[in-house]
């Protein structure tokens, strides 16, 4: 059984076909990136799976279970969890409390209301441990909103982390960020998500990344999957050299221009 | 001396952070405890009367400050408390103030958790007006069902047949208003307390973190698994039930409830008290109800046109300050702090 599978998956905005027809099946512990042009709908596709906007038509089936009308809430109770492009974080809470809450969510523990969150040991434990490994430990007590964007990208791949989902949407981790620190926060993602043996879907832009770290590559464009495939398949493949990049011929993903 | 050393090694010993609010709590606390003693009966009438507005503010700010809803119409919940005491001893004869504590309770809580379900499906100005409109229904019916409510005319609580602590505190006999007015100033005073700890403990539990995240941002609230809807809901309800609480102790020393309680400009007057002390931060709403208690007691004296002149009073001072007095202080102390060290 894949964990998850989209049939006929349909999000039209007026003309504008942002998921058309999308056929995707993902399996257990596959880190799979989503690339294509801007506006190719890959926002869109994470947006309708977790169901930020309810899909037009089509289905929606986690670990076998037909999750199309489920909440938010409860998709993300069933193990999906997602970033977002834009930081979405909680800006007047510590970056310390902004994990905790995700712990606390997860473990059913928000509904504790006679009894101090620091408290708790167990999720303070956690949090630590959790904003160690995305190395934001030393921004523990910091509020979310003064942390710089790095940072503040990195704080809402945590979050969703923290949920320790079986899926995770990551809509580009790296978008904002030098390219400097690039590399750094992809590894942290990479190994994080490596080790959780979470599966992930990350949107990049940066072929060199997506290269370096997927299993599978889905090009989408103009709402629809174009091409999928290993790193080796999709770098040979010149239609989506020419619509991601705009030129062909042998090795056109790696000549710098 | 001695307890200030006393004091200082128990802070050493379990840290500052945690010790400095509860010592500098129970130090206010006992300054609180020792003013009957040592002003004249109407600023402890006057104080009494502040400590209870207290309650009603901390309640709506947990709404405001720390769930990100502002309520026009928390005179509902307030009058809710206070009519039904006043249903209580009116018509069931009732004498026991814990009773009428019990009694005002249920009502309020009903009333916000009947409101509340309607008005958090939406948020920002809708949710503003929806409460506004509701609290306006209740006080339209105060007025229609005047021969259950008295009209504009209200229903009389007095003071002197009531008791405190389950009858082990009664006024009958001589010098009953003033025996009263003591004794009451310490009852309000310890349920003020015990309402401030219990409020501070929801605000800084894991529910209370949940409430601060939905109002920071809904969104991603939702996409860490917090149903927004539901936890603004319960919030409502304990804010309705702290501002009913402030309402049924507001009664007695009252001697009197009128529709004005009902009616908008009081909400108008919790979130002002609220504001003017900052909502921002935890002991903003009780400083700010506190004075505004004051201010408006003073103005009431001093000017026939006393609207206008609390008016202008608190548009300055909300420029002046607009982080609220306690917000404003707090900044000032960190300023003064990292200067000197
Ligand atoms: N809420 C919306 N209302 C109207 N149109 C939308 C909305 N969201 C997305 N679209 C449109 O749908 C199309 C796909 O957008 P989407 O954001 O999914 O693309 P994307 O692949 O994520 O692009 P980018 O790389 O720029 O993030 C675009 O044409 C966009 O303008
Ligand atoms: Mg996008």
């Amino acid at each position: 059984m894949s964990l998850l599978e989209t049939v006929h998956l349909k999000k039209y905005f007026g003309d504008t076909h942002a998921v058309d027809d999308v056929n995707l099946t993902i399996e257990e512990g596959e880190f799979i990136s989503l690339v294509g042009p801007n506006g190719a709908g890959k926002t869109s596709f994470c947006n309708v799976v977790s169901a930020y906007y309810s899909a037009d038509s089509g289905k929606i089936i986690f670990q076998g279970e037909d999750v199309s009308n489920a909440s938010v809430t409860q998709r993300v109770k069933a193990g999906i969890a997602r970033s977002f492009q834009l930081v979405n974080l909680f800006d007047d809470l510590t970056a310390f409390d902004n994990v905790a809450l995700a712990i606390f969510s997860r473990e059913g523990k928000t509904r504790n209301i006679a009894a101090l969150a620091r408290r708790d040991s167990e999720v303070t434990r956690e949090a630590d441990a959790v904003l160690n490994q995305f190395g934001l430990a030393g921004k523990r007590n910091e509020l979310a909103r003064g942390l710089a964007q790095g940072e503040r990208k990195l704080l809402d791949v945590a979050l969703a982390y923290a949920l320790r989902p079986k899926l995770v949407f990551l809509d580009e981790p790296t978008s904002g960020v030098s390219t400097r620190d690039k590399g750094q926060i992809m590894d942290t993602i990479a190994s994080v998500v490596r080790g959780e043996g979470i599966t992930a879907v990350v949107v990049e832009h940066d072929m060199d990344v997506v290269f370096k770290y997927s299993d599978r590559i889905v090009v989408m464009h103009q709402g629809a999957i174009l091409a999928q495939g290993t790193p080796a398949e999709i770098r040979k493949n010149e239609q989506v050299a020419m619509i991601l990049i705009g030129s062909s011929g042998p090795d056109a993903f790696s000549r710098k221009d | 001396m001695s307890l200030a050393v006393a004091k200082k090694g128990a802070i050493t010993s379990i840290g500052p952070s945690a010790w400095r609010p509860a010592v500098v709590a129970i130090a206010i606390l006992l300054v609180l405890a020792a003013l009957p003693s040592l002003v004249d009966p109407y600023q402890t009438v006057l104080l009494t009367y502040g400590l209870i507005m207290a309650i009603a503010a901390l309640g709506f700010n947990l709404l405001l400050g720390y769930t990100g809803l502002l309520s026009f119409g928390h005179s509902a919940y307030f009058g809710a408390g206070a009519y039904t005491v006043a249903f209580i001893v009116r018509d069931l004869g009732a004498q026991s103030m814990e009773l009428c504590i019990v009694g005002g309770l249920l009502g309020a809580l009903l009333i916000s958790a009947l409101f509340g379900f309607v008005c958090v499906r939406h948020t920002r100005i809708f949710f503003g007006i929806l409460t506004l409109a509701l609290s306006q229904v209740l006080w339209s019916l105060a007025f229609k069902f005047f021969w259950v409510t008295g009209g504009t005319d209200g229903i009389r609580v007095a003071s002197a047949k009531l008791t405190l602590l389950g009858g082990f505190v009664n006024f009958a006999g001589p010098g009953s208003f003033q025996r009263f007015v003591f004794a009451y100033y310490y009852y309000v005073l310890g349920l003020f307390a015990l309402a401030t700890v219990i409020m501070w403990v929801i605000v800084h539990s894991p529910f209370g973190k949940a409430l601060q995240a939905i109002r920071d941002n809904e969104t991603r609230a939702s996409f860490v698994g917090i149903s927004v809807r539901r936890y603004r809901w319960i919030a409502f309800v304990i804010s309705g039930a702290f501002t009913g609480l402030a309402g049924v102790l507001w009664v007695p020393l009252n001697g009197l409830t009128t529709p004005d309680i009902l009616y908008w400009p009081f909400s108008g007057e919790i979130v002002f008290m609220t504001v003017l002390g900052g909502f921002r931060t935890f002991t903003g709403p009780i400083v700010g109800a506190v004075m505004f208690n004051y201010l408006k007691t003073y103005a009431v004296a001093s000017t026939e046109y006393w609207q206008l002149l609390l008016g202008v009073v608190l548009v300055v001072l909300v420029l002046a300050l607009p982080s609220g007095i306690v917000g404003t202080a707090a900044r000032l102390a960190a300023r003064f702090t990292r200067g000197t060290s």
